[in-house]
């Protein structure tokens, strides 16, 4: 009970903050037809700038300011690279990205170093809620909980409630149409580029200090956010949300279990001396996430709730 | 009545002579510069370098199958290189428990494994291509993705195969001697990888001659028409997905003998995505453009990081312009060249050409100070950048502006040339 309750929360959180990356992600992927592979190092120049504005400003400005500057980078990446790209095809625009996504880690190096930084939860926020069948629960796992649930009621608000909304959502499925309405349809773009790079910013933000910040956190969590997005399915945000959290459970169910394959197929006479026998649930966490991805492609291009395949 | 008689039409199939010199020529001039290295007596760091590149010339075509042939961008070719690398390596070890006790592998020349790393290499391509090759495009990328994650995490899990973390080692100096060379000395083990090098461009340049190689090339520019035309795209690409497998599985095995070693890393997504760079900027809509990719890719990461610590940062900014400004590559830049001047040598076109590539040099030059100057900067050891003699300190305004303006200047009359009309034409 008590494994499967903290289990329950952190891949809810976990699933959230999956969640506040790739809705982004898929906005850009379903728009643009493009799979954003430098989505991540925005991930982590949110936590990079947040560090950096946070020892002049603190933490609070912090989580407004970076997300800010983020989204102004995601932008200029737009406006100055992809546009050109865009002509020659996606598999160009990917290359481009993915060449991105080198020079913003070798850039981190750089300026930030090649270690780790002490990036630190805010003092405010860094006691113990509440106790827990014995154990503490950190008030900043709630606060991430919080800012989540936060911005995914604006993103639905925004999207669904608003002009700008339905230009974008029109803009999604109908480009031409809305561009003969004298909507201005690289510039919806370009925003929602900035917008979608400002989210993986916040993800940052609220990320980075949790996690750990360090130069090689985009390459970490990048390929497990693609995975959302075809699993999700394409230009859905509910099929992100629902993924998100699916593999936000997953892995943190699969960390919390312990046994092996010896112990869990020993009626079929597995033994524990060979390799297969020892492998452990919890060590195949990292690779749960991608055999939904190969499955997901094989059987369901569409992907759980996508509208058309990709 | 028009006569429509056969003598008037124009014969368009290319003149013996052409074809000896477009087709034949530059094997024989590789095979030439292969055989006239040794003559120069290269130093022992020299020979390994060669020795790498060779691998990676023959990783980098493999993977140019794929991407410039049949216009699969795949994310995970190293796991073809890797599994091919190490049936050559239970190959190699197979070879040496042999000499003991005799059986098959006794019968099997150290110096044949990378055949054994083509068969591994193609058998993992037919196992792992039966499905991802059912999508193109954007899926296939992220399916290539995928399976590089899985089995580089395999990697690690199988101890008894891959060998875990510190991987598994070989003797390449067992069984029977092929040619008379022992492989146990670097020069040795050249003209190994320089005979391997030099069938594996050869073939796969054959390939790209034969039926299959030429759908393959229609598949990448039209699948819809390959298509009508009665073949399935499908099937192409899964046939060509093999052989890119298998080759990169003959690099594999090259790489096994030459450094006795192999280990998990080198089934990862890194590997995978240097290849692709190579392959990039080499310029992956030409044959040799890989060839060129691997050459300078390799002396890149073997010299620069010396002088450097940004030669990463370099690498990437160097594939972005490439995707920016020169989608042909290296190959593509030099062609486009050589054929402006070929094509109307003029004192004007000449000074164009110097032009274009001055301020490149320029804006390069720039770029490259600002960026010493930020490492130097960052790592707050209060050493100056000092290239040809200046001394650039970070803690100075000035040196800033050199670089500032040495890249300001030079992208400025980039965008200039430019306006005026591309390169050459």
């Amino acid at each position: 009970m008590e494994t499967v309750v903290f289990a329950l929360l952190n891949g809810l959180i976990y699933g959230l903050l999956l969640f506040m990356l790739s809705s982004g992600l898929t906005l850009i992927f379903s728009m643009m037809g493009v799979l954003n592979f430098a989505h991540a190092s925005f991930y982590m120049l949110g936590a990079y700038f947040a560090f950096t504005l946070g020892q002049h400003t603190g933490f609070w400005f912090a989580l407004f300011l970076a997300p800010i500057c983020v989204g102004a980078a995601g932008a200029c990446v737009e406006r100055w690279g992809l546009r050109k790209v865009h002509a020659r095809g996606h598999v160009a625009e990917l290359l481009f990205t993915f060449g991105l996504a080198y020079v913003i880690e070798e850039l981190v190096k750089i300026i930030w170093g090649k270690f780790a930084v002490a990036y630190e939860i805010p003092p405010e926020l860094n006691f113990s809620l509440f106790e827990l069948f014995g154990s503490q629960y950190p008030a900043y796992r709630i606060f991430m909980l919080v800012v989540s649930i936060a911005m995914l009621a604006g993103l639905w608000y925004l999207l669904k409630r608003t002009r700008i909304g339905l230009i974008i959502q029109a803009s999604l499925t109908h480009p031409n149409m809305v561009s003969h309405l004298g909507h201005n349809v690289p510039r919806i773009f370009m925003l929602v580029f900035a917008a979608g790079c400002a989210l993986a910013g916040l993800a940052g933000v609220i990320g980075g200090n949790y996690l750990v910040t360090e130069p090689s956190m985009a390459f970490s969590i990048g390929p497990i956010v693609f995975v959302v997005v075809v699993v999700g399915g394409m230009g859905s945000l509910e099929g992100a949300f629902i993924a998100s959290l699916l593999i936000g459970f997953l892995q943190t169910f699969a960390i919390s279990i312990d046994s092996s394959f010896a112990e869990i197929f020993s009626f079929a006479g597995l033994s524990a001396d060979g390799d297969l026998g020892r492998i452990t649930i919890a060590s195949l966490a990292p690779m749960l996430p991608f055999i939904l991805l190969v499955l997901m492609l094989m059987l369901r291009p569409r992907g759980l709730m996508g509208e058309r395949e990709f | 009545m028009t006569d429509y008689s056969l003598d008037r039409v124009p014969d368009l199939a290319p003149s013996a002579r052409y074809k000896f010199a477009t087709r034949v020529m530059p094997l024989l001039l590789l095979a030439l510069i292969l055989l006239s290295i040794p003559l120069f007596e290269p130093s022992r760091t020299w020979l390994s370098l060669f020795n790498a590149i060779g691998i990676n010339m023959v990783f980098a075509l493999s993977y140019n199958m794929l991407l410039g042939q049949t216009g699969l961008l795949s994310f995970g070719h190293a796991v073809y290189f890797g599994l091919g690398g190490y049936a050559a390596m239970h190959g190699m070890n197979a070879i040496e428990n042999a000499s003991y006790d005799g059986g098959f592998w006794a019968a099997v020349p150290v110096f044949a494994l990378p055949l054994v790393g083509f068969a591994g290499g193609a058998l993992a391509g037919a196992v792992i291509g039966f499905p991802s090759c059912r999508r193109s495009d954007v899926p296939f990328a992220m399916i290539s993705l995928g399976i590089a994650e899985l089995v580089a995490a395999a990697g690690f899990m199988f101890i008894s195969v891959f060998g875990g973390e510190e991987g598994i080692t070989g003797d390449r100096m067992n069984g029977i001697e092929l040619f008379g060379l022992s492989l146990g000395p670097l020069g040795d083990v050249y003209w190994f990888i320089a005979f391997w090098t030099f069938v594996g461009v050869a073939l796969m340049y054959a390939f790209t001659r034969t039926p299959l190689g030429k759908i393959a090339q229609a598949v990448r520019d039209n699948p819809e028409r390959v298509q009508f035309v009665g073949y399935n795209p499908n099937r192409v690409r899964y046939l060509v997905f093999i052989a890119a497998g298998g080759f990169a599985g003959l690099a594999g095995g090259m790489s096994a003998v030459n450094y006795e070693i192999f280990t998990p890393e080198s089934l990862s997504v890194i590997p995978s995505g240097l290849v692709l760079l190579m392959a990039f900027i080499g310029g992956a809509r030409y044959f040799a453009g890989p060839i060129l990719g691997a050459v300078v890719l390799t002396y890149m990461q073997s010299n620069l990081s010396d002088y450097s610590e940004a030669w990463l940062l370099y690498l990437g900014l160097l594939f972005i312009g490439m995707i920016l400004f020169a989608p042909g590559g290296l190959a593509g830049l030099l062609l486009s060249g050589t054929a402006a001047l070929k094509h109307s040598f003029s004192v004007k076109g000449l000074l164009r050409v110097g032009a274009f590539a001055s301020s490149a040099l320029l804006a390069a030059a720039g770029v490259i100070v600002l960026v010493e100057l930020a490492v130097r900067y960052s790592n707050g050891f209060g050493e100056a950048f000092e290239p040809f003699g200046l001394h650039l300190a970070p803690d100075q305004m000035m040196s800033w502006m050199v670089g500032l303006v040495l890249a300001g200047v030079g992208i400025g009359a980039l965008k200039v040339l430019s306006k005026q009309g591309g390169m050459g034409s």
